[in-house]
């Protein structure tokens, strides 16, 4: 299980660097948001992975009576994707303001805010 | 802004069911999957729902408050929450309890801070959606 | 304890709160200085008791640690909380006659709040994943600064900041899952020991390049600064003033912290590639500020030529060249933050910050001038200022390394920014203004001269005093590099003196 998904953070990874390679600012954020669940998969495999048992104590237990899932990853995993969300929201947001008022969605092309000097 | 009767008139319906699941989510949060997150988010998509059908200043209006407003204000719940613990001599983020009614083997109606905490994550993260959702609503 | 070390963060995000909701009246920016100066004071009050009592850690909501999350404050931490006081407090106040009505009424000051807290939260933090959540506040709260207003080159200096700093966060994020897979815990202090005891060192090693790049980014070195000379010179000047002195160092900071603490188990590879790292910041950083042409882009260029400087501390890894680093750190945040504000001051006066359209500002605005020189002879290295103290301590800590190369290095780098700082001077204040204005102090109403030049005129009296009485501050920072290269006073505050020695998976054990 472990395999499965350190190939499947694997995978993620290649396909978001090809996207964020593009010149294009929204590939490049599809690349970004894609990677930042592979960054999540990958904290979460890395707390080990123990199938079908919830993280519970069971009433008048102090701890766990077996062998329990990991609780901290998760933890880690669920403050991360809160936290992604919201960055990812206001990127989007500010994409789609750059695209309207900039006019272009391509990155060489952004130049306002460094202009190219004379003799360049 | 979509112009549709059957989204509108289902709207009416939706927006009030969604916002009570919002609510009993953020409830039942503490010991089973819930909370102030998902509940905020479940609430939001209530008034998102209705910006599409009715357009954005109505929603505006039928929010009452500006949802940047609501953000900082469950921002100020949820900070209230981890300093309410000074009253009691706890170090920051202590979890206060109180059990209302409570007898020999029944806990009665537990209210802690860690529940006022997550009613200012609710308010957090209903405002800023909807902050970011009406902006963008509004400037297409 | 724990209230002592929670109110850094605590009055920050308190003080945003109210200032929000009085953002459409003349209450919020007043808010938000009463704020930053209530900052300030509990910062002092940590900081005493710091002195006083050495290493103090906290846990917060009562979870022990290593598994809670742990507030700790060591010297470098404290110092580092007093001087987010004092830009805090200067910028606040420079943000009265700065920031137009319409920015406040978009939530500039609670904006502004929310960045101080995050900035405190990271220096604050003990818990490695915590440190992720306090850069994930500073960074939201510094998107919306960087693009409040929307006017066109800040959207488009803002996407690049953006993007790029999103990348740095998911290494951040992945480096964070790779060791809590070794080691079994995010307890700075308890990573200090479990990852002696890691088997496979070399997978350590990738790590910790993982988090070089991560904070790299953040503190903006060699090859990863672009995002910086690209976005700090559009927001407001308040803005570009607030993020040129902390936000870098953030980065800086949480390098330091994470390679005297955690990554020292192969020093000489890693802290080889912070020093390349460190050489070619500082000269391309200097190199930039050369070939360009306006107040804030030169200066924008110039952070990054510092940053190399802090990062040269850290690299020599000696406790004189941390002493340096140290010093280094807390000169430069209020030289840097200062210059920004003096360049606002003259686009205000002059009517821009492109140097070929303005001038003569040392005929007819002759204190500003002044006040310019300062922290510009500090940020060269000049004597008896600031600068020339904290140069001097990491020149010699590398001669003493024998690292002659990079020495020599440092001292051509102090040459070139000499040369940078005379062309501002030369086009800003020297040559008569090309539209033929003259821009005057006076022409500034009152009010808004006060709050303008107060700021600026405080930071300049600060950067003098440590330079003319670098007795007291060179003694603190090597108190504070002894406590960087011996952390068992950390380690021990943190975890309680008893459990040194049980570290990680093998503390878990004894619990379970």
């Amino acid at each position: 299980m472990e395999l499965l998904i350190a190939i499947m953070v694997g995978v993620l990874v290649a396909a978001s660097v090809y996207l964020m390679l593009a010149r294009n600012v929204l590939r490049f954020l599809f690349g970004l948001i894609l990677i930042s669940n592979a960054a999540n998969l990958l904290i979460f495999v890395s707390g080990r992975l123990t199938a079908e048992a919830p993280p519970l104590i069971p009433e008048g237990a102090d701890a766990p009576l077996e062998l329990v899932a990991n609780a901290l990853p998760q933890a880690l995993v669920l403050t991360a994707i809160v936290i992604g969300f919201g960055l990812f929201a206001f990127a989007l947001m500010l994409v789609y303001r750059g695209y309207q008022s900039l006019g272009t969605l391509m990155s060489d092309e952004m130049r306002l805010a460094e202009p190219k000097e004379d003799g360049q | 802004m979509m112009n549709s009767i059957i989204l509108n008139a289902a709207t009416r319906l939706l927006v009030a069911l969604l916002l009570m699941f919002s609510v009993y989510m953020l409830l039942r949060g503490h010991n089973l999957p819930g909370g102030g997150f998902i509940g905020g988010l479940i609430g939001s998509t209530g008034f998102v729902l209705y910006a599409i059908a009715q357009g954005a200043p109505a929603t505006r209006r039928a929010l009452r408050a500006e949802p940047q407003s609501l953000a900082m204000v469950g921002l100020g719940i949820a900070l209230f929450a981890g300093v309410f613990a000074v009253f009691f001599d706890d170090a920051f983020f202590t979890g206060q309890w109180l059990f209302i009614g409570a007898t020999e083997d029944d806990k009665g109606l537990p209210i802690s801070t860690v529940l006022v905490f997550d009613i200012g994550v609710y308010l957090v993260v209903f405002g800023s959606i909807l902050t970011l959702v009406l902006a963008l609503e509004e400037e297409v | 304890m724990s209230w002592l070390l929670a109110a850094p963060i605590i009055i920050p995000f308190a003080t945003a709160v109210l200032a929000f909701l009085f953002r459409n009246g003349p209450e919020g920016r007043w808010i938000s200085i009463i704020g930053a100066a209530g900052l300030l004071i509990a910062s002092g009050i940590l900081m005493a008791e710091v002195l006083a009592e050495g290493v103090v850690a906290a846990q917060m909501g009562q979870w022990g640690a290593p598994f809670g999350i742990t507030l700790v404050a060591d010297l470098l931490s404290a110092v580092m909380v007093v001087i987010t006081g004092i830009t805090g407090l200067a910028v606040a106040i420079y943000a009265l006659a700065d920031i137009e009505e319409r920015l406040e009424k978009l939530g500039y000051h609670a904006l502004f709040q929310v960045l101080l807290a995050g900035v405190c939260g990271a220096f604050l933090t003990g818990d490695l994943f915590n440190l992720y959540v306090w850069f994930e506040v500073m960074l939201i709260a510094s998107f919306g600064l960087l693009v409040l207003g929307g006017r066109r080159d800040q959207l488009d200096g803002g996407i690049k900041y953006v993007t790029l700093n999103l990348v740095s966060t998911i290494l951040f994020l992945s480096g964070i899952g790779l060791l809590y897979g070794m080691t079994g815990t995010l307890n700075m202090a308890d990573l200090h020991g479990a990852v002696q005891e890691v088997e496979n060192q070399g997978l350590l090693v990738v790590v910790a390049v993982m988090f070089m790049i991560a904070f790299g980014v953040k503190a903006a070195v060699f090859p990863l600064f672009f995002w910086l000379p690209a976005s700090y010179h559009t927001p407001s000047v308040a803005v570009s003033a607030i993020f040129a002195g902390l936000l870098t160092k953030v980065g800086v900071y949480a390098l330091i912290r994470m390679f005297t603490l955690v990554f020292t188990t192969d020093i000489a590879f890693t802290h080889t590639i912070l020093l390349w790292v460190a050489g070619f910041t500082m000269v391309t950083g200097v190199l930039g500020a050369a070939a360009m042409n306006d107040f804030r882009r030169i200066l924008s260029f110039h952070i990054v030529s510092q940053i190399g400087y802090m990062i040269l501390g850290l690299a020599l890894y000696t406790p004189l060249a941390i002493v340096g680093a140290v010093f280094y750190l807390v000169h430069h945040i209020i030289v840097k933050a200062n210059l920004f504000l003096v360049a606002g001051v003259a686009r205000r006066i002059a009517g821009s910050t492109d140097l070929s359209a303005i001038g003569g500002l040392y005929k007819t605005a002759p204190w500003l001038a002044f006040l310019f020189l300062i922290p510009a002879f500090s940020l060269a290295g000049f004597p008896p200022l600031s600068g020339f103290w904290a140069k001097y301590v990491l020149v010699k800590a590398a001669i003493d390394a024998e690292a002659y190369v990079i020495a020599g290095t440092a001292l051509v780098v102090g040459l070139l920014t000499i040369y940078s700082m005379t062309k501002i001077w030369g086009a800003a204040f020297w040559k008569p203004h090309p539209g033929g204005l003259q821009p005057k102090l006076s022409s500034l109403a009152p009010r808004d001269r006060a709050a303008l030049l107060v700021p600026i005129a405080s930071l300049a009296a600060l950067t003098c005093i440590i330079g003319l009485f670098p007795e007291p501050f060179v003694q603190f920072a090597e108190r504070a590099a002894d406590q960087l290269l011996d952390p068992s006073a950390y380690v021990a505050a943190v975890l309680g003196a008893d459990e040194v020695g049980l570290t990680g998976l093998a503390a878990l054990e004894v619990t379970e």
